[in-house]
């Protein structure tokens, strides 16, 4: 069929696909490759080795930030999840009614206001708790992470529940399934691959932020990022590097991870 | 009825042949049996105010035990909301659903004995056709051996033991029509509920399932309600059939009443090919009535029940019933077009009174039809070939 158009037979198409392909990933090679300078320069090439992979390794801040990080991570994406399951459950199991537009927008609020705005707002009302309860410990990081996470874990479930075929709930009605049953032995098993898909994004969401966070953490309270952001003030050694590449790592491995298993679902 | 007692026997001899003990080649007349289901004076609105409908209108109708009983119209008449409601996927507005007796309406579709086959079938794609199959019966609570055994009979009963273990997305869509029907089955359900379930099928294996549905009414003995808006696919598989149009009923009978003894214009126009006649009625009287055609023939013909008397009354008379002649007839006109069907022909009549008439002619091997178009022809009404309609 060598007559017919293809786009990806004319001219030029390979060439900008090659400039977007570098553009994204050779800063992303570049950092990498700098993790292993055995030199304690990001610029300066001077020979392989894993030394700052050891240091960070025996960098108690990093140590510290990394478990503090996974600590909010987890706690807020299972609970954004769970949030999120029972607002899409809410939002696409009902008829439309007036207002459910607002109601959505309502949900994904944190995707629309500028992050800053919302940074600037939690730190006002979570100082005026502080002041209230004298509570300063990490609930505030996770309570503020929880927040903008539910929309990330909101979209993937939704999705799953407005394509799932809703003559199978009324069918397990229809063999005697009353609705709890139906929910556990229908629409849950269904659903499960979108939930996972909003954990694993909602985690990645919380573990990758820097704005919210700068603006809601007490002393001593860096996750990783913002402990990362901070050594850019003082001297860049590749140390942060070898941390990116071993966050980058991690990342990859949840992104992989939850690829097997929903391709695995999607053909059961 | 009466008049077509002969063939009676294949249609009554279904369901109810098991609990009445058929005899071989008896004749047994049709009991009017038990009612499974009985629907008073049921309405369903949709909508509020100004753009309110009325998708049900006061239907009222009884569905006897063990009957293979067919809601029959158009899309939009109703059909699909009747049989929801039954299911209980919907609340009637107003009115009664009985199940043997019982008020039914109110009650959520997971309290109803009643089980139904989807149109889309509505498999669980996360389960096996064995769990699917199982699924009502461990709803309901039953014994794991006691689901196990059932499952295996259902399987056989609708050939399916080799795929038990098959994701019911590694089935063809037969397989999986035989699966929502074993499904639907399993739990034993007072009253089996089938919507348009055969409209995603091609032709020929359409024709397979029409016979393996009624092969499965006769073996199980569960009353089936069964939609569809095909009207071949209701006369040859039903007991009864409810022609339904915008929201009412609008006859209830055997195929043979319904064809042959349409009570509307609609029924008899949905149903097969008609001949609309107008026709002056005298000499009414048990059922039957005396119609003068505008050629000036007389025929005796069937009255519809219901019927006012009035001038301008609407006679239909079937293509097949009539016949083509070269003399004088009840009616007389010229042929205007003739049409070859294989089994037989359609000869397009123009009447003298200006109206069209279509006579069907069985075709045989050694002759033509016998006319030619310009044809002036004499069209003879048989002896109960007419009805008068209602309406």
């Amino acid at each position: 069929m060598a007559s017919r158009f293809d786009i990806r037979r004319q001219t030029g198409f390979t060439t900008i696909a090659m400039i977007c392909f570098f553009a994204l990933y050779l800063p992303i090679v570049t950092l990498v490759v700098y993790a292993f300078n055995a030199g304690s320069s990001i610029a300066i090439w001077e020979g392989v080795s894993l030394r700052w992979f050891y240091q960070a390794w025996n960098n108690d801040q990093v140590v510290d930030a990394s478990i503090r990080s996974l600590q909010i991570a987890s706690v807020a994406a299972t609970i954004a999840t769970i949030v999120a399951t029972m607002a899409a459950l809410a939002t696409t199991r009902t008829k439309p009614y007036p207002g459910l537009g607002f109601k959505y927008a309502f949900i994904n609020q944190p995707l629309m206001v500028p992050e800053i705005v919302t940074a600037v707002a939690l730190l006002i009302f979570f100082s005026r708790i502080k002041i209230w309860t004298g509570y300063s410990g990490l609930g505030y990081l996770m309570a503020a992470h929880t927040a903008f996470c539910i929309p990330f874990a909101y979209l993937p479930i939704r999705a799953r529940l407005e394509n799932m075929d809703l003559s199978l709930e009324i069918a397990a009605a229809d063999l005697y399934a009353t609705p709890w049953k139906a929910f556990r032995r229908v629409t849950f098993p269904l659903l499960w691959p979108g939930i996972l898909a909003g954990l694993m994004l909602a985690f990645v969401i919380s573990l990758d932020d820097v704005v919210i966070t700068e603006f809601v953490k007490s002393g001593g309270q860096d996750t990783l990022p913002t402990y990362m952001l901070g050594q850019f003030r003082r001297v860049i050694t590749p140390e942060i590097n070898a941390i990116s590449t071993v966050f980058l790592l991690i990342s990859i491995l949840i992104v992989t991870v939850f690829f097997f298993i929903s391709r695995k679902k999607d053909q059961e | 009825m009466p008049s077509h007692a002969p063939c009676a026997d294949n249609r009554v001899g279904t369901g109810s042949a098991l609990k009445s003990g058929h005899k071989n080649g008896v004749i047994v007349p049709e009991q009017p049996g038990k009612s499974a289901i009985e629907v008073r004076g049921v309405r369903k609105v949709f909508g509020t105010g100004e753009s309110q409908v009325a998708a049900l209108d006061t239907v009222s109708v009884s569905i006897r035990e063990n009957e293979f009983f067919t809601l029959l119209g158009p899309s939009g008449c109703g059909k699909t909301t009747l049989l929801r409601l039954i299911a209980g996927f919907d609340f009637p507005s107003a009115g009664e659903i009985l199940l043997y007796g019982q008020d039914i309406a109110p009650l959520p579709p997971f309290k109803r004995p009643v089980n139904t086959v989807f149109q889309n079938y509505a498999l669980f794609p996360h389960m096996t056709v064995a769990e699917n199959i199982g699924f009502g019966l461990e709803m309901l609570g039953k014994p794991k051996a006691e689901v196990k055994a059932r499952v295996a009979e259902m399987l056989k009963l609708v050939k399916m033991e080799a795929l038990s273990n098959r994701r019911t997305s590694q089935i063809s869509g037969g397989q999986q029509q035989r699966v929502a029907l074993a499904r639907a089955l399993a739990p034993q359900p007072k009253v089996l509920l089938l919507d348009e379930p055969l409209s995603a099928l091609d032709f020929k294996l359409r024709k397979e399932m029409q016979i393996e549905l009624k092969r499965l009414q006769h073996e199980t003995g569960i009353t089936f309600i069964f939609v569809t808006h095909d009207q071949e696919e209701a006369l040859t598989m039903s007991d009864r059939i409810a022609v339904m149009s915008s929201g009412k009923i609008l006859q209830v009978g055997t195929p043979w009443d319904i064809y042959d003894k349409p009570a509307e214009r609609f029924v008899a126009d949905f149903i097969g090919e008609t001949n609309f006649l107008t026709a002056a009625i005298s000499g009414m009287g048990n059922g039957k009535a005396r119609a003068t055609l505008k050629s000036g023939a007389t025929i005796d013909a069937t009255v519809a029940e219901g019927f006012q008397p009035k001038d301008n009354a609407t006679v239909v008379v079937r293509p097949e019933h009539a016949k083509l002649t070269n003399g004088k007839g009840d009616l007389s006109g010229t042929v205007e077009n003739i049409v070859y069907f294989g089994t037989d022909t359609h000869i397009h009549v123009r009447l003298d009174s200006s109206e069209a008439f279509t006579v069907r002619q069985q075709n045989t091997r050694s002759a033509g039809c016998g006319f030619e178009r310009g044809d002036k022809v004499g069209i003879s009404i048989g002896n109960d070939a007419a009805q008068v309609l209602r309406d």
